[in-house]
């Protein structure tokens, strides 16, 4: 939005201030998370620069807290505890995430593919239940989940996390899937069948290519949110299924040291590949759309 | 008009009528429809509604008291509640207590301190040392073991708890409680903490959403007035911090707001005396911040994708027409961003006043929300009734917000980013 040249000085001074403000906004936004990256490479042992760092001096810099991260406990300077707990946590949150995200995926694809059926029936409710355990909030649910999975013995188990990461995941892949679905034309399916495909050829060589994009975008979602997930952890998690934001927040509660830090870095990384993914997926499906529209 | 006649109905090949089999095979592709959605509904039935609601019956539950004391609740019934109680509500008492095992026991006087402190030390006491009454009255060998037994409001104090369902643990989330025979009363004066943490609650969420309004407005402006190529690059700040982990972000505000963080440090270095670095952490002003930043990309994409519908050229028209920018700003565009405003703020509030992991870290004392203080309560001193209460008022409140979100822009509309 340009100026126009016949603005007048308080026109100016408006536009100016309007545009720092937005720029402040902005840098509220993001600085935080620029600010943890280079402070992961700390020499020292506080969460602040230290002068060394400001002069830019190499040695100011290290990767000994990424190496205590890793559990590579060598380093004599480093007073924190180092275990390869970090690790652990890291392969317990893939091992749990992957697996909710294939049930969400799943269940919540096929249920899409209902949904989005003109005929439908209870349409509007059925779509609100799905949608709940994004609108509940999390302590809720946790202490919902609590009370229920305790009755079943499910409190601190694998499954018991899947289930409840899988409930919180399904309403991103109901509503994405649902979303795809919308911008498909229903008569491919029908021309398909009257070429002679069953329902699963049909399904799987046409429906499913086209839709594909929402589908990894909703799984994607569910992904991310199973993995980012500490208060149903919280509730429902024991000593075996220690996950990484679980270990991340024992850690903040404890002592925070930098690294913390490395490993929030980390987890900065992993997000900003995420959203690559999901803008490029986006991009295709609307390319996609255009087409078949 | 076709060949077909008027009156005849039409048929398909083999002879069905076509209404008929029309019907017929709308049915089958209902049913289809349906059985594909059902594997997620009883999923979702099963692993959330069911949990959900397993709250709302222990918010009401009362039935352990009443399992464990049936011989004293059914004598109670007798009693007028003036004086201490006679010796039938003692010896019914006692029969109770024997029959009960040491977890129960253990259980139910937890739950009956939480309607009169100094029950469970009389319960424990009394059930250890009731070997040694072997017989009738039963009175005055209680009131031997313990003298509470011969205070009257600890009998009334049962009265509360005469029905196997109570309201006890709502009255108790808004600092009333049960007083004899089910009258309600305040509580008293040193015990009231949850109206001033609803007041703290609705007051942060308020301020949040506000702040979220005025930070938030302005940058979706920008961004939907700018060229797209330059637009969608700032996109990405707004975009990074929301897919990133909520711990990761409370973390690098800590970074920033400690005693000796990257803002104090900054000002500092500016000038500012070393004895004046700011309190900005584990406090009321930490939360307000780091639920700001949090929340900012909920308020600013409905409110952006809200006016990227707006034409450009409404603007220059006013002007054309003679209004001044700020006049053509206020009657002309400020209007028509009001659903994004709308459902922007709805939704930064909602999900701040069901908020527990920010509070619980940067929030220090006088930060923590009614989020928190479940939690406290389910994991510290297990009163789960009165967790699951608050829980339950909670979700009421939010349910009622979703259902004015979806008059003003449909569940069906929301968008993730």
């Amino acid at each position: 939005m340009a100026l126009p040249i016949y603005a007048t000085t308080g026109q100016k001074v408006w536009h100016y201030t309007y545009l720092t403000i937005c720029a402040f906004v902005l840098f509220f936004l993001i600085a935080p998370l620029i600010v943890v990256i280079p402070l992961s490479f700390t020499s020292g042992v506080f969460l602040s620069f230290t002068p060394e760092m400001l002069s830019l001096d190499p040695e100011g810099f290290s990767l000994k807290w990424y190496k205590n991260m890793l559990g590579m406990c060598n380093d004599p300077s480093i007073k924190t505890m180092c275990s390869d707990k970090w690790k652990t946590g890291a392969i317990n949150s893939a091992i749990i995430a992957v697996a909710a995200t294939a049930l969400s995926t799943g269940l919540g694809t096929v249920a899409a593919i209902g949904l989005s059926n003109p005929l439908m029936p209870f349409r509007k409710i059925i779509m609100a239940t799905l949608i709940s355990p994004l609108i509940v909030p999390l302590i809720i649910t946790a202490s919902g989940m609590f009370l229920f999975y305790a009755k079943v013995n499910l409190i601190g188990t694998y499954t018991g996390l899947i289930l409840a990461h899988a409930a919180l995941g399904t309403p991103f892949v109901v509503i994405t899937v649902t979303a795809t679905l919308s911008g498909f034309d229903r008569n491919l399916v029908k021309a398909s069948q009257n070429l002679g495909a069953n329902v699963f050829t049909t399904f799987f060589k046409v429906q499913m290519p086209l839709i594909l994009p929402g589908v990894i975008s909703g799984g994607l979602f569910a992904f991310i949110t199973s993995f980012d997930e500490v208060v149903v952890v919280l509730f429902m998690g024991g000593p075996e299924t220690v996950t990484l934001p679980r270990q991340m927040w024992s850690g903040i509660r404890q002592e925070i040291s930098p690294t913390i830090l490395a490993a929030a870095t980390c987890l900065v990384l992993i997000s900003i590949l995420l959203l690559t993914t999901l803008e490029l997926l986006r991009r295709r499906n609307e390319r996609l759309r255009g087409i078949t529209h | 008009m076709s060949s077909v006649d008027q009156n005849q109905t039409l048929m398909t090949q083999d002879g069905v009528p076509l209404k008929v089999s029309l019907k017929r095979s709308q049915r089958r592709s209902k049913m289809r429809a349906f059985m594909l959605v059902f594997p997620l509904l009883a999923f979702i039935f099963i692993s959330f509604i069911v949990p959900i609601g397993s709250l709302f019956t222990r918010s009401v539950d009362d039935t352990l008291v009443n399992e464990v004391l049936p011989l004293t609740f059914e004598e109670l019934k007798n009693w007028d509640g003036q004086d201490v109680p006679g010796e039938p509500m003692f010896a019914a008492m006692f029969m109770d207590l024997k029959n009960a095992d040491k977890i129960q026991i253990g259980r139910v006087s937890t739950r009956m301190n939480y309607e009169k402190s100094g029950w469970k030390s009389l319960l424990k006491k009394t059930s250890r040392k009731m070997k040694n009454i072997d017989g009738p009255p039963y009175k005055e060998q209680m009131l031997k073991i313990h003298k509470r037994w011969g205070k009257v409001e600890f009998w009334q104090s049962l009265t509360a708890m005469k029905d196997p369902y109570t309201l006890g643990y709502y009255l108790n989330s808004v600092d009333l409680k049960y007083g004899y025979n089910k009258s309600i009363e305040q509580q008293p004066e040193k015990r009231q903490v949850y109206n001033l943490l609803w007041k703290r609650t609705l007051l942060v969420s308020l301020l949040v959403t506000v702040f979220c309004l005025l930070l938030g407005y302005p940058v979706a402006h920008l961004l939907a007035t700018l060229p797209l190529s330059k637009s969608n690059l700032l996109m990405i700040c707004v975009l990074i911090p929301f897919w990133t982990s909520l711990l990761v972000r409370i973390v690098s505000w800590m970074v920033m707001l400690q005693q000796e963080g990257v803002v104090n440090d900054t000002l500092v270095a500016f000038g500012l005396p070393e004895e004046w670095r700011l309190p900005m952490m584990y406090n009321f002003t930490g939360t307000l911040i780091v639920m700001t930043q949090i929340l900012l990309p909920f308020m600013i994409l409905p409110i952006y994708s809200v006016m990227k519908t707006i034409p450009p050229s409404y603007m220059r028209a006013a002007q054309n027409l003679g209004a001044t920018p700020t006049l053509a700003f206020l009657r002309v565009y400020m209007p028509q961003t009001l659903p994004g405003i709308g459902a922007g703020s709805i939704l930064v509030f909602i999900v701040a006043i069901g908020y527990y992991i920010t509070p619980e870290l940067v929030g220090g004392k006088d930060g923590r929300l009614i989020g928190n203080f479940i939690a406290f309560h389910m994991q510290n001193t297990l009163n789960w009734g009165l967790a699951a209460a608050m829980g339950v008022i909670l979700l009421a409140g939010i349910l009622i917000l979703y259902w004015l979100y979806d008059k003003i822009v449909g569940i069906d509309n929301m968008k993730m980013g």
